[in-house]
């Protein structure tokens, strides 16, 4: 859910970008974070953790803690609470480790 | 090789300071900031700020940003700064490596300021990884930069200035807090936080934690019990909350990687959020010209961080033959100010950690 209105802020948003996450559309703002643009959508669940498989989301928001890598453009390892959106970017739910090249 | 005389690690309330004294004072210098804009965590403060008129009080923080960018624009002869850059590796040699654009690069400087600022604590309790789970930092990002909700509700872990001022920030944006608890028996933030908030009706209940989070995907509910007198849980205390948001706000640990990769002196101590390094009055470490200032040094407020940046960087620039005419007074000052930040009860514990690391 987004905020609409806010005594203090005024939010400047991009123009409206479509992204896909594991092959279904979605709507977000150029420029915000995907994991925000998610989040806007009710998509909280990013990854899965290597060993139990238990659902992860972000944690810091802010690129320290590595809790929200999915695969970005076919990138794996991408932190997504910081990487920005954009038109027609493939995010996708990263299995495994990632390869490195 | 980039060549600079003195290079600076973040662009927060401390590397901003840092960067402008230091430019002042007449020496080169780069600041390297990670993320595509200045001002660290400022961006998200929307509370006035304490302190005295130097430290900006009753000044909004995402307002302190556009102050220090005006500031250090006047020097802007004398400084480069690199966005979307992060520094990943810092050696024995006084190299450090930066990724830029997926671009890397080495850089020798003459001296360093590490600002790297603090990262958030997390909470031991089952299933404290279910996502709804977070920190209160990064919820405040989320509602106060990107403007979106992260929930319907929350429930605070922690009652100091971060957990209330977070609290309040997240009402303003139109979520229901349903309570802010506190292991501790007493409120750690400022009590006129906790009154603004208490006044809205939202508990605040000392002397509880987590026991369990329960939910399948993503968080449902939390269950809390209160602890005794020796901060032991009580069975049979518990209390059911429906939430979809648990924030945790346990406090910061510096982010001190480069300093460890580097092999400055470090120390234990808790009273300053976890491993810290050894430093002299002027925030120099172990290592000759190599600097630190804000949260990496010592979690405290972004206050003191700035002045502690101002500190750092007028006195790694006369390590370089850059001395201001009036240096003795600007480094008076900002030890004044330190003193005075850190003064009374409130400082109590920062001085006590600071005993322990400034030889």
């Amino acid at each position: 859910m987004r905020i609409e209105e806010h005594p203090i802020l005024s939010f400047k948003k991009g123009p409206k970008v479509k992204f896909t996450f594991d092959g279904q559309q979605y709507e977000g703002y150029e420029g915000e974070p995907i994991a925000a643009a998610l989040h806007a959508a009710g998509v909280k669940v990013l990854g899965h953790s290597h060993n139990l498989g238990r659902p992860r989301g972000f944690y810091c928001a802010i690129g320290n803690c590595s809790s929200c890598l999915m695969v970005v453009d076919g990138k794996p390892n991408v932190r997504v609470c910081v990487e920005k959106l954009t038109e027609g970017m493939i995010v996708e739910t990263q299995k495994g480790k990632g390869d490195l090249v | 090789m980039i060549n600079t005389e003195i290079l600076i690690v973040g662009g927060g309330p401390a590397g901003l300071c840092a960067a402008i004294a230091a430019a002042e004072s007449g020496a080169k210098v780069t600041l390297v900031e990670r993320n595509d804009s200045l001002g660290g965590q400022l961006e998200k403060q929307t509370h006035m700020f304490f302190g005295s008129q130097k430290q900006y009080a009753s000044i909004r923080g995402i307002d302190i940003v556009g102050i220090l960018t005006k500031e250090l624009d006047k020097y802007n002869e004398n400084v480069t700064i690199m966005l979307n850059a992060t520094v990943i590796g810092m050696y024995e040699d006084g190299i450090l490596t930066i990724e830029q654009n997926d671009k890397y690069m080495k850089v020798k400087p003459q001296a360093i300021i590490v600002a790297t600022g603090a990262s958030e604590k997390f909470l031991t309790f089952p299933n404290n990884d279910l996502p709804g789970i977070y920190g209160a930092g990064a919820v405040q990002t989320l509602a106060n930069v990107h403007g979106v909700l992260p929930g319907k509700s929350i429930v605070m872990v922690g009652a100091g200035n971060i957990g209330l001022i977070v609290s309040y920030q997240l009402m303003q944006a139109g979520i229901k807090v349903k309570a802010i608890i506190d292991a501790a028996p007493k409120i750690g933030g400022y009590l006129v936080h906790a009154s603004k908030i208490r006044r809205m009706g939202v508990p605040i209940m000392t002397g509880y934690t987590v026991k369990y989070a329960h939910g399948k995907d993503a968080l449902e509910k939390v269950t809390l019990w209160k602890l005794d007198d020796k901060w032991q849980p009580i069975p049979g205390s518990e209390i059911d909350i429906d939430t979809d948001v648990l924030c945790i706000s346990v406090g910061l640990s510096p982010l001190a990687e480069l300093l460890w990769q580097v092999g400055c002196e470090m120390k234990f101590v808790p009273e300053l959020g976890g491993h810290v390094p050894t430093r002299n009055e002027d925030l120099e470490t172990s290592i000759p010209n190599v600097f630190v200032a804000g949260d990496v040094g010592g979690v405290e407020e972004a206050s003191s961080a700035m002045v502690e940046g101002r500190l750092a960087g007028l006195c790694a620039a006369k390590k370089l033959g850059h001395v201001l005419p009036d240096y003795k007074e600007q480094r008076e000052d900002c030890l004044g100010q330190l003193n005075d930040l850190r003064s009374g009860p409130v400082g109590e514990k920062i001085r006590k950690g600071l005993e322990q690391l400034i030889s």
